[in-house]
């Protein structure tokens, strides 16, 4: 984290070069027409300066040609900045498949993040370089907006539903997290850093503060302790639908439609279970709404999605 | 005319005097000023508050006030200059004192409903006042729930009811304003002789009447979820906060071209006088002004890219935002293209001009890179914006809105302001205005969020450069103020026409009659016709183009 002066942040990320270069071609736009229009007006202010009071010059009415020239040049060159854009911001919605998840609750005024591992950390995140990341994100009161202007992203943060965003780090070194919507008095507080490292030094640090717990476990733990497990069978006996293999896939609903089951269903089905009732099942699951912390939720999620692999495996044994 | 008949005559101005004759007149001209005392009272306020935060932002620290108290300055200086100066400004003193003169009216279409406008408009500011001196608000002008409806604990709907009040303000002048243009234009005033500020405000006014209802509502859905308790944009209890920014920006998006159109009407007006060419492209430069208003309501989700809304909606609303840039670059084409072969003069009001021109170049084509979805996702929200969206609204409405006053302030008057007096404001402004904001972008880039009360150190030497250029920008207002009011008493005599300019309102006298005009006009030619010698008939009271 450079303290200096400059006039151009630090480039970290896999998606930082691909903006930078569509700033600049924005810019060199930008440059270009500023400069005709301020040469124009100089010059014609300058060289059609009146001379006398009684001049009077010829009227020019338009010129139809030159109208359609200036509508279609720019018109031209503000697609290609649409295309250019609309593509970028397709890549940012959409994670590699091998990308790592962790999770980020938001509250004013602290970011908490939780590695898939168990660890946790507060304004801090730490990464590995050259691996995909996806933050699952989710706020506990208002909305907030991750923002690390070295990886050039940034995503809000809302309250009752997921968002996510994905970067890719290049660079090894620590980077400024900032909170980029207002959110209440301590907004400008509400800053971290984002440390990314060597693999090597990252698993060494997945190590050194391990609590034991992974996420899949500490969520399977809450599962049974909410007594899901009683109706969610893995076999589909239960009073609910089995839950393996669910993440991901289309669930039919009742009354015909069909959505997945993806973060924010599940979410939803956990705090509002009569929000979205499954096929051929009943609506008598509790609402558990004020039982289970943001973090709790994301850890139940974290077992759901577990889930297929680990049926998988026990059957393959 | 000589300067002493002048005095004698009679006119709005000393038809009759006393407080009352000011407070219940039902005369556009004298409502106008009404708005132009209100207006700056309420700039110097907003300007005060920008005061505040730029020198607060000189250390990093964040040392010179408590974030509480910062978080509430951004949010006055935002509430008091969007709604209380920007919208009103230029519609409602401008407009109002011109509007009916340009078309060759007596009055607008509703006197008294333009009086009662003017009360709605300070009861709003009243409230909103109030609030402020009880300790004030500090959620953002944007007012994002459920912030500002659960969690802030300031005066969030004392605040936002004087918005709402003030709203239907607006809507009573843009009825008052389409009403009026349909309805109330002189013998031969045809649709296509009107002056570009009119079909400008033509355009506003639309706005006016269709946006501000829905602000009202949305504003009014956070005063109900705040004091009846019910879930309306609370995720806790069913709400959807994102439902609050859907509305919000429905009408404030096309609250940002409410503040712009009338400059570029004043624009319009100004750059054919002091060419004394006819505007390039009058056709275009009409129409472009409607096609703003238009597609100006389509593209509120642009606020909205990084608030998790369907990769595909941000696209929709990407491509219908460049398409908004079209109409502008129209205007500045073709006023470019109007200098061209043209006898310019370098008066105050043409100083201004220009540096709208040059400014509002930047500001629009800043908003080109807001609106391109790959760059938008890293400078929404920073500085970049800041500096972007200042540009248009200080940098182009407010330099629009200095040009008018000064140009029209003869009319207004019929007293000259100071010429070396307004040219060295227009300069100080223009300098002031570039070194206050640029850095903005540099800084904004650089990753500097809005609404930070501490930042980090490694940004201080820009926002150093800011603070500086906003003092000298300080100084370009206070200067006006000064000599214009001087000049109401010292000022040379301005004779009705000082400009030479075409248009109605230069055919009557300086300061105009109550009912503007001695006879009806009969208008047999455009408000450009600067081709056409200067008719005797101009200095004789009597209508010209007959």
């Amino acid at each position: 984290m450079s303290l200096g002066f400059s006039l151009f942040p630090e480039q970290a990320s896999t998606m930082a070069g691909r903006v930078d270069a569509l700033f600049f071609f924005l810019i060199g736009v930008a440059v270009f027409f500023v400069s005709l229009i301020f040469f124009l007006v100089v010059f014609f202010a300058v060289k059609y300066r009146r001379r006398s009071e009684d001049e009077r010059p010829m009227p020019i009415t338009g010129n139809l040609a030159l109208e359609i020239f200036w509508i279609v040049v720019p018109l031209g060159l503000t697609m290609v900045m649409f295309i250019w854009g609309a593509l970028l911001f397709f890549d940012t919605y959409h994670p590699p498949k091998n990308a790592v998840e962790i999770n980020v609750v938001a509250k004013q005024w602290m970011w908490k993040a939780q590695h898939p591992q168990g660890q946790r950390e507060i304004n801090e995140l730490h990464v590995p370089v050259g691996q995909a990341i996806k933050l699952m994100l989710t706020s506990e009161d208002v909305i907030h907006d991750f923002f690390v202007p070295a990886f050039r992203i940034k995503k809000d943060v809302l309250p009752g539903r997921y968002t996510t965003m994905w970067f890719q780090a290049t660079k090894p070194g620590a980077y400024h997290l900032f909170c980029a919507q207002y959110c209440g008095t301590q907004h400008s507080g509400m800053i971290g850093r984002i440390v990314v490292m060597e693999p090597a030094d990252y698993v060494r640090w997945l190590g050194g503060g391990a609590t034991g717990v992974s996420m899949t476990e500490a969520g399977e733990k809450l599962f049974q302790r909410l007594g899901c497990s009683t109706c969610h069978r893995p076999d589909g006996t239960g009073q609910g639908p089995s839950l393996v293999g669910l993440f991901g896939k289309p669930v039919e609903l009742q009354g015909g439609k069909t959505v997945t089951a993806d973060e924010n269903y599940i979410r939803e089905s956990i705090l509002d279970p009569r929000a979205k009732i499954t096929a051929r099942y009943q609506p008598v699951m509790p609402i558990f709404k004020g039982l289970v912390s943001e973090e709790g939720i994301l850890q139940l999620i974290a077992y759901i999605k577990s889930l297929e692999r680990q049926e998988r495996e026990r059957t393959q044994r | 005319m000589n300067a002493v008949e002048t005095e004698r005559r009679e006119h709005y101005l000393n038809v009759n005097y006393g407080l009352k004759s000011w407070l219940l007149t039902t005369d556009h001209k004298r409502i106008a000023w009404l708005y132009l005392v209100s207006v700056t009272f309420f700039f110097f306020i907003g300007g005060l508050f920008a005061t505040l935060i730029r020198l607060e932002l000189l250390t990093p620290q964040g040392d010179l006030v408590q974030a509480e108290t910062y978080n509430k300055f951004f949010t006055m200086h935002g509430v008091t200059m969007i709604f209380f100066f920007l919208i009103p400004s230029i519609p409602a003193v401008l407009g109002n004192f011109l509007i009916p003169m340009m078309i060759g009216a007596r009055d607008l279409a509703f006197p008294r409903l333009n009086l009662a406008s003017w009360y709605i408009y300070i009861l709003g500011g009243l409230f909103t006042l109030t609030a402020a001196a009880a300790g004030g608000v500090d959620t953002g002008w944007t007012f994002y729930t459920p912030y500002s409806s659960i969690y802030s604990n300031t005066n969030v709907a004392l605040t936002v009811i004087g918005i709402f009040i003030t709203g239907f303000s607006s809507i009573l002048t843009g009825l008052n304003f389409v009403v009026t243009i349909h309805k109330m234009r002189a013998p031969g005033m045809t649709w296509f002789r009107l002056p570009l500020f009119v079909w400008s405000h033509y355009a506003t006014s639309i706005i006016f009447v269709l946006g501000t209802p829905v602000l009202a509502i949305s504003l009014a859905l956070v005063a109900i979820e705040r004091l009846f308790d019910l879930g309306i944009f609370d995720p806790t209890r069913g709400g959807d906060p994102l439902l609050f920014q859907h509305l919000f920006w429905f009408y404030s998006h096309p609250a940002v071209y409410i503040m712009i159109l009338p400059g570029m009407g004043v624009i319009s007006e100004l750059i054919p006088c002091f060419s004394r060419k006819r505007v390039f492209g009058y056709e275009f430069v009409a129409f472009s002004s409607l096609a703003i208003a238009v597609l100006g309501f389509l593209v509120w989700g642009h606020h909205m890219f990084v608030s998790g809304q369907s990769v595909y909606a941000g696209m929709v609303f990407s491509l219908l935002s460049f398409l908004v840039a079209i109409p502008s670059a129209i205007k500045v084409f073709n006023w470019t293209a109007t200098l061209y072969k043209g006898s310019i003069s370098y008066d105050a009001p043409m100083l201004y001009a220009l540096g709208f021109i040059g400014l509002f170049t930047i500001g629009g084509l800043t908003g080109l890179f807001v609106a391109t979805l790959g760059v938008n996702i890293h400078v929404h929200d920073t500085y970049f914006v800041i500096a972007h969206f200042h540009y248009i609204m200080v940098g182009s409405a407010v330099m629009a809105y200095m040009g008018g006053i000064h140009f029209w302030w003869p009319k207004m008057t019929g007293r000259m302001y100071p010429e070396g007096w307004a040219r060295l404001a227009a300069l100080i402004i223009f300098i002031g205005f570039n070194l206050t904001f640029f850095p903005q972008f540099v800084l904004g880039y650089l990753g500097m969020p809005r609404r930070y009360h501490v930042y980090p150190p490694e940004f201080q030497v820009l926002n150093v450069m800011s603070s500086a250029g906003a003092s000298i920008l300080a100084v370009g207002y206070v200067l006006p103020l000064v000599y214009m009011i001087w000049s109401l008493r010292y000022g040379a005599v301005a004779g009705k026409n000082p400009w030479r300019a075409r248009g109605l309102e230069w055919e009557t006298l300086s300061p105009p009659p109550t009912d503007n005009f001695e006879v009806t006009p009969l208008v047999t030619a455009e408000a450009y016709a600067y081709d056409v010698a200067e008719p005797e008939a101009l200095y004789s009271g009597r209508p010209a183009h007959v």
